[in-house]
């Protein structure tokens, strides 16, 4: 052990930490890292849509004969598999990551809220992509499903977009409750939003004021435009501004309830 | 180095002004003030649930005090800019398991403008061999090694170090220790808490006793280690005894009636030999010498309280 290395830096009393986009993608890097090393995480995330896809879709002949209504059913149970995943990870991630004592540590490094959460969102979107790829295998081989692939390249962005207010409410979920409270609270969260959303049963079979309410669901906003992206079909007007203001409504909480959080709970 | 806290010119590395920090009903922290100036080596010294890690958690960000106010190298330690010269460890059953070792060291590291580069590192710390092990297969020693060398690698001006050696064997805390004084010796400022007495007195220049969370004692270690290494006189008197030279504290007299007291006092046979010259009556007489945990526990008794 020799004494330069451990030497202090004397210069200025508070070194401009390191820009944000570099810390974000360090996180990211390692969160990446971090997942891929338990393997059937990323095995759960890819099984889960196409079997749901395999049970639900492709026996229905009236469905999956269909390229217009496979093709939507297909951005539905795509649009479920990334809200789900997203609000499980980082819901109940985030949770479980505050509870283990290496949390604390890293919120003693010199890093802010924003470098962290982008690449919370970073990683739940790639690995959100990945567990689509095959939905949409599935979707090509064994139903009517059709896109071209402009419209898929489109797609797959808009379901990235669209995996940012889940990514969120699952992080303001997270930051906020312990992993025994957030487990039921991500359920209670999920499965209305997916049903109001119309990721089940399409919106056309709702009554009118289901209908309405649908409307301002950040899942229905998510799917009108999904759909749209696919298939060339007009969605609502409503769409852009309600998916807006949910990701701003939902980042707002996000960062109130880092900010807030200060661990684990003493009372 | 004298411990000052109120020295004007040189700004102080670590600074809580009248810090008071609740848990519910629990006040973890209770008015608590406390300078350290750039270079000192300070240990926090209290029985577990003193307020000692709430401290530390106060000065790395990770809590807001509800009264008073926490500055870290001038700034706020909650401001992340405030933190680029903040060295902490993190408790070693806390390392993402299945991370390699150089991978954690990298990603701390990765936080700092000027890391030390990670082989170097971990050569220093004797775990260049362990590069590439996850973390969960490390033995208790090295992921004690590991959380020092992560405290370590953003070259950091202050150091915060929570029970550092818990656990680990005589070899193993002599080595850490070693690092410790090292780092110190090049001009870094360690603030560094312990239960055990032999690690404080073995690595600090200056001592803040913490208890119920009120500082109980500030002071240089050799003054802090008279205090402690006080003897225990206990005898049966009607006279009230506390008032004699040499006793620092004393418990027990009664009101004009014979009653057990009990006087600490760091000479006792200057004081017994002063009570037989004088001819105060006294009988039962027992001298202990208090061991420095007893006395460290006296210490930290609750004031005016007598058991």
């Amino acid at each position: 052990m020799t004494a330069p290395t451990t030497a202090p830096t004397t210069p200025p009393a508070t070194a401009p930490p390191l820009p944000a986009a570099r810390l974000a993608w360090l996180h990211l890097r390692y969160q990446v890292l971090e997942t891929v090393r338990v393997p059937i995480a990323v095995l759960g995330n890819l099984l889960f849509p196409a079997l749901a896809m395999f049970f639900f879709v492709v026996p229905q002949r009236e469905v999956a004969g269909d390229p217009v209504v496979a093709t939507t059913a297909v951005a539905g149970l795509a649009l479920f598999a990334v809200c789900s995943a997203s609000l499980f990870t980082y819901g109940l991630g985030v949770a479980e990551d505050r509870q283990l004592p290496f949390d604390p540590f890293v919120r003693s490094l010199p890093v802010g809220a924003a470098p962290q959460l982008l690449a919370r969102i970073g990683t739940g979107a790639a690995f959100a992509v990945l567990g689509v790829l095959p939905l949409v295998a599935i979707g090509a081989f064994l139903t009517e499903a059709s896109v071209t692939l402009v419209r898929l390249v489109a797609g797959v962005g808009t379901l990235v977009l669209a995996s940012v207010p889940f990514v969120l409410l699952g992080m303001a979920v997270g930051y906020s409750l312990s992993a025994k409270a957030a487990l039921p609270v991500v359920q209670v969260l999920l499965f209305p939003l997916a049903f109001a959303g119309g990721l089940f049963l399409p919106p056309q079979l709702f009554p009118a004021w289901l209908d309405a309410v649908s409307q301002a669901t950040p899942t229905r906003a998510a799917r009108d435009l999904l759909v749209q992206a696919l298939t060339g079909e007009p969605g609502s007007a409503w769409a852009w501004p309600v998916l807006t203001g949910w990701i701003a409504l939902l980042a707002v909480l996000a960062v109130v309830a880092y900010r807030r959080d200060e661990g684990r709970r003493f009372r | 180095m004298t411990p000052d806290p109120h020295r004007a010119h040189v700004p102080a590395v670590v600074h809580l002004d009248h810090v008071t920090r609740r848990f519910g009903d629990v006040v973890a922290l209770d008015d608590v003030s406390l300078a350290v100036g750039p270079g000192e080596l300070v240990g926090l010294l209290g029985p577990n649930g003193a307020g000692k890690s709430t401290l530390l958690s106060l000065v790395a960000g990770l809590r807001r005090p509800d009264a008073g106010t926490v500055r870290l190298l001038g700034g706020d330690p909650r401001d992340p800019r405030s933190r680029t010269g903040l060295g902490v460890t993190p408790q070693e059953t806390g390392l993402p398991a299945t991370l390699r070792v150089q991978e954690v060291v990298d990603f701390v590291g990765g936080h700092f403008p000027d890391p030390v580069p990670t082989p170097e590192l971990l050569d220093q710390l004797g775990l260049g061999e362990l590069a590439r092990r996850q973390t969960g297969a490390l033995s208790g020693g090295q992921k004690r090694r590991l959380a020092v060398a992560l405290a370590l690698v953003g070259r950091p001006r202050v150091l915060l170090l929570d029970e550092p050696t818990t656990g680990l064997d005589v070899g193993a805390r002599q080595a850490l220790w070693d690092a410790i004084r090292e780092y110190h010796g090049a001009g870094g400022t360690v603030l560094l808490t312990s239960h055990y007495l032999e690690e404080v007195q073995a690595l600090a220049e200056r001592v803040v006793v913490v208890d119920r969370g009120a500082v109980r004692a500030d002071d240089t270690l050799d003054a802090v280690l008279r205090r402690v290494s006080l003897r225990r006189v206990v005898l049966t008197a009607v006279e009230d005894l506390a008032g004699r030279p040499g006793v620092v504290r004393a418990e027990g007299a009664g009101d004009g009636t014979p009653a057990r007291q009990t006087l600490y006092t760091p000479d006792a046979d200057a004081l017994v030999r002063d009570l037989v010259t004088t001819g105060v009556e006294f009988h039962d007489l027992e001298i202990r010498g208090a061991s420095l945990e007893e006395a460290f526990a006296e210490m930290v008794a609750p004031e005016g309280a007598a058991r």
